[in-house]
């Protein structure tokens, strides 16, 4: 069972990877982020993984990365910054992997979980601004957008496949959200709890968006920002992949009968 | 065919192949049935009909597959998550 080792020293997080190099000291104790879970899933992202949670692990004490059959050393890495691992023996997809970290998380009596890419494309500065609205009891969901935030600049393909996107999950899930695919969200416990989350590759992220509006959830937008690198260009295929996650998705919401 | 015994596969499949083999035998020494389903269904000929409803058909297995194969994935990834939380938590005891 891991502890929140508030002092900052060792968490039991290094015996969750395969291979614990050194102990990554924790953070400063931050009272507001008590029973914060932030979840990350990762395929192959040994080059990002590390700093992603090393910049996550200065705000927020407990994270948990699963690492979603992966063939390089993402696991070895993200242990190495601090984050228990979890592993999936084969590759189940996105949606599959955080369903799997949150499931750990709440396992551990998480209050609020947040889902954080592990390929440096989210800031851990945007942490605060996440989580702040869960605090006051009012609000359910946390979604980040990139279109709030002035400073991010969208590849013109990109935005095109969003603001499309927007169309369909307007008409399809009756929800109205300015980005449609922004991995940076926080949820409370019960409202996580209460979403039925089953779809494990991409289409998860239209289904959290169509849970929320099926369960009524109060959800609140902040501004965050995306960072699009050089390696995070190599991932283009995300929007011709859009058609494609939007069948998925349809398919799923058909089957959903069964 | 009809050497399966009722003990071999049950008494469903046994049904639906012995009818489709009553309905193959049938179209064999009367082709002209399909004719008579074609009008009963208001449609042209009794080729057509047959395309119609196999088409039908086909449509309908195909969506029965594809729900089947979700299942499937759904609970492949139930194993492998059952086998990651599993990992984790004998990890957890020191």
């Amino acid at each position: 069972m891991i502890h929140h080792d508030w002092d900052g020293l060792t968490d039991s997080s290094a015996p969750g990877s395969p291979r614990g190099a050194a102990e990554a000291p924790g953070p400063a104790p931050r009272p507001s982020m008590n029973g914060v879970f932030v979840v990350i899933a990762a395929f192959n992202e040994e080059r990002t993984v590390g700093a992603a949670v090393r910049g996550v692990r200065e705000r927020v004490a407990n994270v948990v990365v699963v690492d979603d059959g992966s063939a390089d050393r993402t696991a070895c890495e993200a242990g190495a910054a601090g984050a228990t691992v979890l592993r999936h023996l084969i590759n189940r997809g996105q949606g599959a992997a955080l369903k799997t970290g949150i499931t750990y998380a709440l396992g551990l009596g998480a209050e609020v979980i947040v889902t954080f890419d592990s390929d440096g494309q989210h800031q851990p500065e945007d942490l605060d601004t996440l989580v702040a609205p869960l605090r006051g009891g009012g609000v359910d969901v946390v979604l980040g957008s990139r279109f709030l935030d002035r400073g991010t600049r969208v590849p013109p393909v990109r935005w095109i496949t969003l603001k499309l996107g927007i169309v369909f999950t307007r008409i399809v899930s009756r929800i109205r959200v300015t980005d449609v695919h922004n991995g940076l969200r926080a949820f409370t416990r019960e409202a996580v709890q209460r979403m039925n989350l089953h779809e494990d590759r991409m289409a998860h992220a239209s289904e959290i968006l169509d849970e929320i509006s099926r369960l009524g959830l109060r959800y609140r937008e902040v501004p965050t920002r995306i960072l699009y690198t050089d390696y995070s260009r190599q991932k283009g295929q995300q929007s011709t992949a859009a058609v494609r996650i939007a069948l998925d998705f349809l398919l799923g919401k058909l089957g959903k009968g069964h | 065919m009809l050497r399966f015994r009722k003990r071999e596969i049950g008494l469903g499949p046994f049904l639906l192949w012995t009818g489709f083999w009553l309905v193959a035998g049938v179209l064999v020494l009367r082709p002209s049935a399909t004719q008579w389903v074609a009008h009963q269904l208001g449609v042209g000929r009794g080729a057509d009909a047959t395309f119609y409803l196999g088409i039908t058909a086909l449509f309908y297995l195909f969506l029965r597959m594809q729900l089947k194969i979700r299942d499937l994935e759904h609970q492949t990834t139930e194993l492998v998550r059952k086998l990651a939380l599993e990992g984790a938590r004998k990890a957890e005891r020191p």
